[in-house]
Formats: C-alpha cells, structure tokens, sequence
C-alpha cells in the first residue's frame, strides 16, 4: 500500500470527490492560486479550475455563510478555514446557521457542508491560534465532529464527510500534515460514529482523539516496556456521533480508564464521556476515571512550556501508574 | 422623524410607465391588493392573539411594510431565490405559503410550517424558493450570497433577493457579503428594508451615512439605489432592473427601500411609544400606508371599485380568522419529536445516521 502524508491523503480525498460529484467545491483562504497555505489543496486548482477551487478574501463570517446558503440549495461545499481559530470570528453562520436552520425548518432543509482545517496547540503561534474548538462544536445538536490522527482515517473521513448530508466539522492538524501512514489508492470510505482500536491492551484503556492519540500510543509503548502495564487505545475518529460502544467495551476488558485530550479541561470532549463512562459502565471500573488534558490556561507562547502544555505521554504515565 | 422618500407625481407617473409595470396585468395588480390585504389581516389576528398569550416568544409585526415583500414577490420568475430577516410573516405569506401553516407555527403547533420548531422569526419554504426567516441580525446576509452562488454555479437564469434591515447594514457580515458579492460578481439584489429604527434606536443615531445607507454599496463598486418602498411601481421599476442586472449580467446591486412599521421593533418593544411620536406614526399611515395608496391608484385606474375592494379585505380577514381555528385546533407536537429534524441523515434512517450516539441526552427523556 503507498505510504503518503497525511496532507496528501485529504488532497485525494478531495480530488476524489471533485471529479465524482460536480456539485463539491472548495473554498476559503489561499486554497486554489496560493495551492493552500499548508498546502493540502495543493494542485487542485490547476486541476479543476476556478469555478471549483475557489480564493476568498479574508471574510470567514461572509464565506462560511456562502458555503450555508449554496449546501442550502443542494451543492456540497467544502469550506477551509486557515485555522480553526478563524471561525470564531464566523460562530454565528456555524452555531445558529449550519447548526440550527435544519431543526428549526421543521426539517425541509439540509445542508450538507464540510468546514474543514487545523485545529491544534503545539506550534508556538500564541493562543490565537491554538484553538481546539471540537467541544464547543460537538456542543450544538445538529453539527457532527471528526478528527482524526492517521492519514488513512483522514483520507476515508474525508471521503464521508463530503458524502454525508448534514455539516461536518473537521478538525485536522498541523503537526499531523506531514506524518506519513498507509493509505490506498482510490476511494474509500470511513464511516462517521465508528471508532478504531489502534493498539489492543488488557489493563487500561487509554480513549482518545486526533494527535492526541498518536501520544497515548507512545506512552502505551513505554508503560508496556517499563511496567509491563498494557494499554489499549481507543481512536474515537468521530466526536459526534460517537461510538459509544467501542468505548464501553473495551473499558468492560481493561476496567481502568485514562482519558487523554488535547481540550482543555472544563467541559472538554473527556469531560462528557467521562459523565457517559460513570453513568453507564460505572460497574465495570476498577478505579476512578482519570483525565490528561492541556494544562487550563490560554495556549502559551513559550515553546519549551507549550511542550508541557499539550498531554505528554510523560503525563499520561504518571496518571497511568495511580490505577494500579 | 425617518427619512420618507416623497417621489414626484412625475416620478410615479414614471414608474407607472416603466415596462414591468406596463405589462402587469390587472388581475395582478389586484392580487398584489389582495396580498397586502392579507399580510395585515393575518398579522392583525397574530397581535389579537399573542396578547391573548396563546403563542410565545418575539413577534415582529410587518404592518405598514407590505408593499416590499409583495411587490418583490410579484418580480420573482420561478428560478430567483428569496430570504430575509425575522420579520418574516410578509415575505412568507407573499410567495406563497399558506395562513393556516403560518399561523399555526406561530401557536407552536404541530401543523406548523416548521412544525412548532422555529416560530415566528424562522418561517421556510423551499419549494417556493423561500429560505427563510432569520432571527440573527445580518445573520441571513452571507446566506443569500450562498443562493446566489449556487444559481450561478448551476447556470440557473435566476437570483437572489437577501432582505435586511436598517440596522443589519452595521454588522460587520454585511460589509464582508457586499464585497464578496462584487468581487465574485454573483447574482444578487440586497434589499434593505428601511423602517428607521434599529430596534429603539434611530437610523440618525445608529448609521452614519452621508446621504442615505444604500450609497455604502458605492466602496464596493455596487449599483445602488433609494426607493419610495410604500409605492409597488416605484419600487417595482427599479427592483425589476437590478434583478435583470443580476440574472443576465451577474451583477449585484444593493437597494434602500424607504418604508415604516406601525408597531414596535417586536410586540415586546416596551418603549416603541417612547421613542416615536404619534404624530410620526399618523403622518406615514395618512400619507404612505403601502394598501391605502395602491387602493387610490387602482381605484383611479378604474380597475377597483369599492364593493370588490370589500370583498378582498372581507375574504383576508376570515382567512386569517380561519388560520386561527385552524391553528387552536391543532396538536402540539409530540414530545418524541424533539429529536426529530437535527439531522437529516438520522431522519432518513440511513447508515450513517444509525451508526454511533448522535444525542447525548436519554431519548426517552421527552
């Protein structure tokens, strides 16, 4: 199987898509002339055209509103946010347009849009940027969450969240473009809700999301060399819909949890499974359930304390080790 | 005291004269009487029984504003695309959707156009091109540059009118839609409803402006116009001509349409009697009421006479009495319901709407 980025893989995902379905087009800041200011357009302009691949100016409020009104009428509009940071200067159209307009039509429309772009701390360009806005968006009943850590899954999420008909907001990262996976050719599909068990353990169940799952493989590893402790991961993929059960079975194996999410704290996406794991699997633990997340305060500047910042498998450790 | 366009007895012989109104026949020009007759009956009965408190939340009445959202209804050709802010009941009833449907929603029932989900300020139709219906001010603005996109890039021969308010022109989204709109030449007439008074504040007080609101349109190299909004041929004549710039030349345009509301900002504006003078109020509906001045036209056109304009107005107010009954009579939605309409893939049973927990609350709890 190739091994490409994982930048390259949502490029496939969407010259896949485009040369399927004319009704997708790609839209938002520097995503066609410029190839993409991360470059994971990077071609697809020269490839479909202007009338597909389009540049916007800096208007995140006008061209997510665009991207409402044209899903609204049928199109499939794939809109790129820089970073997840900018849409806040555009959470009205997301929240109360995308978000709303479908439940408070009674159900005579839907809009079928992908918002798409980087939404990670760990780079060193201050809290502005930093955002990990996942929470806030899984938080609106009517918009759907993914995120995630491989490029295969981004590639097969990609694919789906173009397909599906209602908004999906999908939070990538910088710090995950250039990782390289196994991904096939074509097209293929992952579908929303469905987590995957990327590494099997016995002990303690590590559930988590996006880069943040790429850590707690690296500190199931060590946990695994040092103490003999085994780790299983949970890859949720999907923040919403969630696949409960993949976590509620694997909990029922291991009996201890660490939840690991690069939110911070209060009211983070480990936040509500945590309140879903003691309502419903309460029985099957063998010890509270604990959380790593990024340290509570705006996304620091300072790069070796961002570094800290962020969950560590350092970190992740340390809780680990408490259970036992 | 907002700034009336007062046009010219020349300037209307004019506009009479204009093409699109040339050619409008007689039955449509009572129908567009019959339309505004039945906004304001349908509202009227909507005020009667929001103060009886039989419906809920905010009601922004468009009395006094009928012209606008009938005689922009009457330009529409089948392709074009409509959407406005939560002063929707006028633009609603004027394409098309019934007074039953409409009334209804606004009692909360399930019989609703939205079946009791959205109220007053979120009415839809999309199979009458209507969108809605929009409760954030400016909130609808990039909406209808999204409809427009979609007739361009689908080469449909139609566009889209996106209605606002006067206050909405100072949200920071229309400015960045003005000029996506220019930019991307996309076929669009922006239409802002000026019944100077954002809320409870004065056009003076909120807008700065040298001349008059639509002339911001000028910074984005815009065709822009002001339009007497209470006369149907005035504004007819000048609305006809930027939907063609935009249907065949792709061309936005953004127009101002002088007109009045005779109530408050919502029926729960307390202060709408503080910050108007009666005399203000009594001098528009004497001078500019939008039905009072198209019954003297017509009648002095000899297509109306007295007994039939009875007969209208008789059929519009059992009409919206019936839209009550029918309303009263009507269930409210079943709780199990609530879950319904959130997303379209769970609604249609798909695979992707079974696969994983899409509601984080207990199903049965309603």
């Amino acid at each position: 199987m190739p091994l490409i980025t994982y930048r390259t893989a949502l490029n496939q995902a969407f010259a896949e898509e485009l040369s399927r379905d004319e009704s997708v087009f790609l839209m938002g800041e520097e995503v066609a002339q410029y190839n993409g200011a991360y470059k994971v357009t990077e071609g697809l302009w020269e490839r479909f055209g202007s009338k597909r691949i389009i540049d916007t100016p800096i208007s995140e409020a006008a061209f997510l509103g665009l991207g409402v009104g044209a899903a609204m009428m049928g199109l499939r509009p794939v809109i790129e946010l820089m970073f997840w940071s900018f849409a806040y200067v555009g959470f009205d159209q997301i929240i109360n347009n995308a978000g709303c307009i479908r439940y408070m039509s009674g159900g005579l429309i839907n809009i079928p849009m992908v918002i798409r772009g980087p939404a990670n701390g760990g780079t060193s360009v201050g809290a502005t940027h930093s955002h990990t806005p996942e929470n806030l968006l899984a938080s609106t009943p009517g918009l759907k969450v993914v995120a995630p850590a491989t490029p295969y899954d981004a590639k097969g999420l990609m694919i789906a969240s173009i397909r599906d008909q209602d908004t999906v907001c999908f939070m990538e990262n910088t710090l995950l473009y250039g990782n390289i996976g196994e991904v096939p050719e074509g097209s293929y599909s992952i579908p929303l809700g469905v987590a995957d068990i990327k590494r099997e353990g016995t002990d303690v169940s590590f559930i988590a999301h996006g880069r943040a799952v790429l850590t707690a493989l690296e500190a199931a590893e060590m946990l695994q060399e040092e103490y003999g402790i085994s780790a299983e991961v949970v890859d949720l993929r999907s923040i919403r819909p969630l696949d409960e059960e993949a976590i509620f079975t694997s909990i029922a194996k291991t009996h201890r949890v660490v939840l690991i999410d690069e939110n911070k704290p209060f009211c983070g996406v480990s936040a509500q499974i945590a309140s879903m794991i003691a309502e419903q699997a309460f029985d099957e633990l063998d010890a509270p359930i604990l959380r790593v997340t990024a340290l509570d305060a705006p996304a620091i500047y300072s790069m070796p304390l961002e570094k800290l910042q962020l969950p560590t498998a350092e970190r992740i450790i340390q809780k680990t080790l408490t259970l036992f | 005291m907002t700034r009336i366009m007062t046009p010219t007895t020349t300037d209307l012989d004019q506009a009479a004269r204009a093409p699109i109104n040339e050619a409008w026949s007689e039955e449509a020009k009572i129908h567009a009487l019959r339309e505004m007759l039945r906004i304001r009956r349908f509202e009227q009965q909507a005020l009667k029984f929001y103060n009886q408190g039989k419906m809920g939340g905010f009601l922004h009445l468009y009395i006094g504003q009928e012209s606008v959202a009938v005689g922009a209804a009457s330009l529409m050709n089948g392709h074009d695309e409509i959407i406005t802010a939560y002063r929707d009941h006028g633009h609603a009833l004027a394409v098309g959707m019934s007074m039953e449907e409409c009334m209804a929603e606004l009692f909360g029932k399930a019989t609703g156009c939205s079946k009791g989900k959205g109220g007053s300020m979120h009415f839809f139709a999309p199979d009458k091109h209507y969108w809605g219906g929009h409760g954030i001010v400016a909130g609808q603005v990039p909406l209808g540059l999204g409809l427009a996109f979609a007739l361009k890039y689908r080469a449909i021969p139609g566009c889209a009118l996106c209605f606002l308010g006067d206050g909405a022109i100072n949200q920071g989204v229309f400015a960045e839609s003005l000029n996506l709109a220019a930019l991307c030449e996309l076929p669009i007439v922006f239409l802002i409803e000026n019944n100077g008074y954002s809320m409870g504040t004065s056009l003076e007080r909120s807008s700065s402006m040298a001349t008059c609101l639509a002339e911001r349109a000028a910074g984005f190299n815009m065709d822009w116009d002001v339009v007497d909004g209470s006369h149907l041929y005035a504004l007819r004549a000048k609305l006809h001509d930027a939907m063609e710039k935009a249907r065949s030349a792709s061309r936005p345009s953004l127009l101002e349409m002088t007109t009045y509301r005779y109530y408050g900002h919502s029926i729960a504006d307390a202060n709408h009697k503080k910050y108007r003078t009666p005399e203000e109020i009594e001098a528009y509906k004497k001078n500019h009421d939008p039905i009072s001045s198209w019954q003297e036209q017509l009648m002095q056109e000899g297509i109306l006479s007295q007994a039939l304009l009875e007969s209208l107005d008789e059929a519009a107010k059992l009409e919206a009495a019936g839209s009550v009954d029918f309303a009263e009579a009507s269930p409210w939605p079943e709780p199990s319901t609530l879950f319904r309409d959130v997303y379209a893939e769970v609604d249609q049973g798909s695979e992707a709407g079974r696969l994983g927990r899409h509601f984080f609350s207990d199903l049965n709890a309603a």
